[in-house]
């Protein structure tokens, strides 16, 4: 247990959104989210040899970790999420054509392996960093309005909201009974254990998710009552938002002609 | 690391366009289907249920059990919300926890959402549902009956989610299926042991404490023929494929390359090396390596530069 009970859990439960007042906080969330969609689409259709849209993309989410005041530290640190699914992206060093570059028994890797494999290993670390700055300046609340904005439907919104709403008050409720289940299990300096079998300790822990979904069934059928006598008749109503001020709409239009140059340049450069 | 649910999360840069857009269509399609759905049949619906709902199956999954040698069972929910609310409420309860992870947790890309989406909140949900209705059919309305169809609609649900998400990575060039498939269908069959043994224990608790969940969940009208046959499809479909996929992963490699039309023509358009050697070296390796140090040092430059100017302008604003 040297890690602490959630070591083991890959989520770090914690509203990723970082207070500030830099230029990235003050920008109208819909632009990030545009923006940030529009870097990752970049990403995505450059090729895996097109090293230059690598460089320029990578600029733009190092820049917008400056800019945003989070520090790239913050930013690099947190983009090391993406490293374990390397793995699944391992196999394709070996798997393509080419002049080997070093052989292994029977595996060779070529110059066009490593440049896909690297390709993969790019797209993805800068998407992730991308997503990060994204989340890190802007708060759940305004996301969802973007997302609103951007006409994902208004059940979807509201249910994610209430999701936001609730999702913090669960972990509690998670970490609780994780913990209460560590005071009752007994585990010797020596490494012997208590407790049973393998399919005992599952239904254990099967037995604890049960009690968490009744548990949200009956505190959706208050929550909803509640809902209803605040007068809720399926829509959520919202402050009106004021409208996106003039360097908003500049910001998002030179990004977009940036994001589509960079893509052209990507071909170009082929 | 490999022995948790996110092992199915794809990243962002891992698919191509042509898988994107497909997963993606479908994904938005069902997800229509299953909101207009809901507002048709469910005018007295109680609305926080799919978001509290959400909430505890997001946080469920942090609820493990330690296997052997540190690695740890989880839980991914989509065989449980479908039991206890019925495959069309699952489907955005599922959506709703599959994107959160990848837009604030960065579990999983923003634009592989569609792929993750069309794994987890479609084929989970629709294959978890099949596979509960047939083997409730065969078995009858008893409780071992609930307990058996649970445990195998779990473990279907993951098995048959993660050969898709090996077939979705075969089909983009990125992990050739004759390793992808074997990998990700073998590693996620342990899983779904993990999955099926934590949703027995829950439908026990549940059985226990509140039945008249589960005969909610049954009794939901939401839960169609067209759910019924479209997991029945996909589970047979993806099971039968995969493995002559993962014995023929040439012909895919062919397919990625021949109707990845995308795919094919950039390849062709940025066959880059060849002639984009680096001025004055003959070694392609070493004219890749030595492209790779131009580019991290203007990256340098350039973010420095940045961070330089900024200062500037502090220290006069200050």
């Amino acid at each position: 247990m040297s890690g602490g009970i959630f070591a083991d859990t890959h989520h770090s439960m914690h509203d990723p959104y970082q207070p500030g007042n830099s230029v990235i906080h003050r920008l109208d969330a819909r632009v990030k989210l545009l923006l940030t969609i529009a870097l990752i689409v970049t990403g995505a259709l450059a090729a895996p040899g097109a090293w230059i849209v690598y460089v320029l993309l990578l600029t733009v989410t190092l820049s917008a970790a400056i800019l945003s005041e989070l520090g790239v530290g913050y930013v690099l640190r947190r983009s090391l999420l993406v490293l374990p699914f390397m793995l699944a992206a391992l196999p394709v060093l070996f798997a393509q054509p080419g002049a080997a570059l070093l052989s292994w028994a029977q595996l060779s890797l070529t110059v066009a392996g490593l440049e896909r494999f690297l390709g993969v290993v790019f797209k993805s670390w800068i998407s992730l960093q991308a997503a990060i700055v994204l989340v890190a300046t802007t708060p759940m609340p305004d996301l969802l309005l973007a997302l609103r904005a951007l006409r994902l439907p208004g059940l979807l919104v509201s249910m994610t909201g209430l999701m936001w709403r609730y999702l913090f008050l669960m972990v509690e409720e998670v970490q609780r009974l994780l913990r209460a289940r560590l005071a009752r299990s007994s585990v010797a300096a020596d490494g012997r254990r208590g407790g049973g079998t393998l399919i005992w300790r599952a239904q254990v822990a099967g037995g604890m998710v049960g009690g968490l979904l009744v548990r949200s069934f009956e505190r959706s059928d208050r929550v909803y009552a509640a809902m209803l006598a605040r007068g809720y008749d399926g829509e959520i109503r919202l402050l009106p938002r004021p409208p996106a001020a003039v360097w908003n709409v500049v910001v998002l239009v030179a990004g977009l002609l940036f994001f589509a140059f960079v893509t052209v340049l990507g071909v170009l450069y082929a | 690391m490999l022995f948790s649910a996110v092992a199915m999360h794809i990243p962002d840069g891992f698919l191509s366009i042509v898988v994107l857009v497909v997963c993606w269509v479908i994904s938005l399609t069902v997800i229509g289907v299953a909101l207009r759905r809901l507002n048709r049949l469910d005018s007295d619906r109680n609305d926080s249920l799919m978001g509290v709902l959400a909430a505890a199956i997001f946080a469920g999954q942090m609820l493990n059990f330690s296997v052997t040698g540190g690695t740890s069972g989880h839980l991914l929910g989509a065989a449980l919300a479908t039991i206890l609310v019925g495959p069309y409420a699952a489907v955005l309860v599922m959506t709703i926890v599959v994107s959160t992870q990848a837009l604030l947790f960065q579990d999983g890309g923003l634009l592989a959402l569609g792929a993750n989406l069309f794994n987890m909140a479609v084929v989970g949900v629709f294959v978890a549902y099949a596979v509960n209705r047939l083997v409730r059919r065969l078995l009858g309305e008893t409780r071992l009956a609930i307990f058996i169809s649970g445990f195998a609609a779990a473990w279907s649900s993951i098995f048959v989610a993660s050969l898709a998400c090996a077939l979705e990575l075969a089909f983009s060039g990125t992990s050739p299926a004759n390793i992808a498939v074997p990998a990700m269908g073998g590693i996620h069959a342990l899983i779904g042991l993990g999955e099926g043994l934590i949703t027995l224990g829950a439908l026990a608790f549940i059985y226990a404490a509140r039945r008249d969940l589960l005969k909610l969940g049954q009794a939901q009208p939401n839960g169609s023929r067209a759910v019924l046959i479209g997991g029945t499809l996909l589970a047979v479909g993806l099971t039968v494929f995969s493995p002559w996929a993962s014995s023929h992963p040439d012909g895919l490699e062919w397919v990625a390359e021949e109707h990845g039309f995308l795919g094919a023509a950039r390849d062709s358009l940025y066959s880059i090396i060849p002639d984009y050697v680096m001025p004055g070296i003959q070694n392609e390796a070493l004219a890749t390596i030595v492209a790779g140090v131009v580019g991290v040092l203007v990256v340098l430059g350039l973010t420095l530069g940045l961070a330089y100017v900024r200062r500037n302008i502090r220290r006069h604003a200050s």
